[in-house]
């Protein structure tokens, strides 16, 4: 199956972060489309709600108030519904240690987030070009692991 | 002076169509209004520049004819990179362009226009899947990794799947196994 909108969600408690994540996917050549949350309870909150659509990628901010990234990978996970969904976790951390305990908890891509504007274009556009490509050519999620 | 025109858009299109394909020397027919059949296939290259050609007039080709192409070429370098034998040493671009009877600077055109992504990279990609594939599943060194896949090192080996996925391939197995261990 091959979907021809990508669907984009992002969890991010920080409001400039959310504005730049949107603008920097103008470079992607893919169509998409995104859903931005406010925090990880507002985005759990909607991916509980079995009306809603499933994303096909979730990008998710590592700290945020009242539901932390890894709280939500780890319900996304242990989910029946939303356990195929690629994550995307985005942080400040670039500890091989936390780089290693969230690929263990299930995420798919780990982001280190930069501080230049046209690195996280590209490293956006990388993620969503290599999650394309699973999604096409059904690759195995299970070992889709990816450090940026 | 002033002239009152009327015209039939169907025959205008069908005439235009005709004109357009008899340039190429294509062997065919515009039976109906937006159907044209062909006598037989034709190459790459001639299609590619029917396509160019038709746009002018704002006429779009509505078929997969790449999107097939693409899959042949993705099977093509999925074939080689599963072998029982391993992966031979040999040209990549050569190998495709034997294969599928096209030369590689259209397949790689293609190939990045339908998929987003290079062909060098398609292979790269799927290589280092395919290793991280032995990796858990068969009881192989990375030494008899790196051999089997043709790569011209240990080293190198390394260094592209760090590229690649960010972490390197003891990490990778490591990360796998507790993960199966958390999942149990």
């Amino acid at each position: 199956m091959r979907p021809t909108t990508l669907h984009i969600m992002l969890a991010d408690d920080d409001e400039d972060d959310r504005l730049f994540f949107k603008e920097a996917f103008e470079e992607v050549k893919i169509n998409y489309r995104i859903s931005a949350f406010n925090d990880g309870e507002q985005l759990m909150n909607h991916l509980y709600e079995t009306n809603n659509p499933l994303p096909d990628i979730i990008f998710l901010d590592l700290n945020m108030p009242r539901k932390s990234g890894i709280e939500c990978l780890k319900e996304i996970r242990a989910n029946e519904r939303l356990k195929k969904i690629s994550v995307a976790i985005y942080s400040t951390s670039s500890s091989e240690q936390d780089i290693e305990d969230t690929f263990v908890s299930g995420a798919n891509v780990y982001i280190k987030k930069p501080n230049d504007f046209n690195m996280l274009k590209k490293i956006l556009s990388d993620v969503v070009h290599i999650n394309w490509q699973y999604i096409t050519d059904g690759l195995n999620k299970d070992s889709f692991i990816l450090s940026l | 002076m002033e002239l009152y025109i009327k015209y039939n858009i169907d025959m205008m299109c069908k005439v235009l169509l005709q004109q357009q394909l008899d340039k190429f020397n294509i062997d065919c027919k515009v039976t109906e209004p937006g159907y044209v059949k062909f006598k037989e296939n034709i190459p790459m290259e001639t299609y590619n520049k029917l396509i160019e050609s038709l746009k002018e007039f704002g006429i779009e080709i509505v078929d997969n004819q790449k999107s097939i192409l693409v899959q042949k070429i993705k099977n093509a370098i999925i074939e080689m990179l599963y072998a029982d034998k391993g992966v031979q040493s040999l040209k990549i671009s050569s190998y495709l362009s034997e294969k599928l009877g096209e030369s590689y600077r259209t397949l790689s055109q293609v190939f990045s226009e339908v998929t987003f992504i290079s062909i060098e990279n398609f292979i790269i990609l799927h290589k280092i899947e395919r290793v991280k594939q032995l990796l858990l599943t068969e009881n192989l060194s990375l030494t008899e990794i790196s051999f089997m896949m043709n790569y011209s090192s240990v080293a190198y080996l390394s260094q592209q799947f760090k590229n690649i996925t960010g972490v390197t391939p003891t990490a990778f197995q490591k990360i796998m196994k507790q993960k199966r261990y958390t999942e149990a």
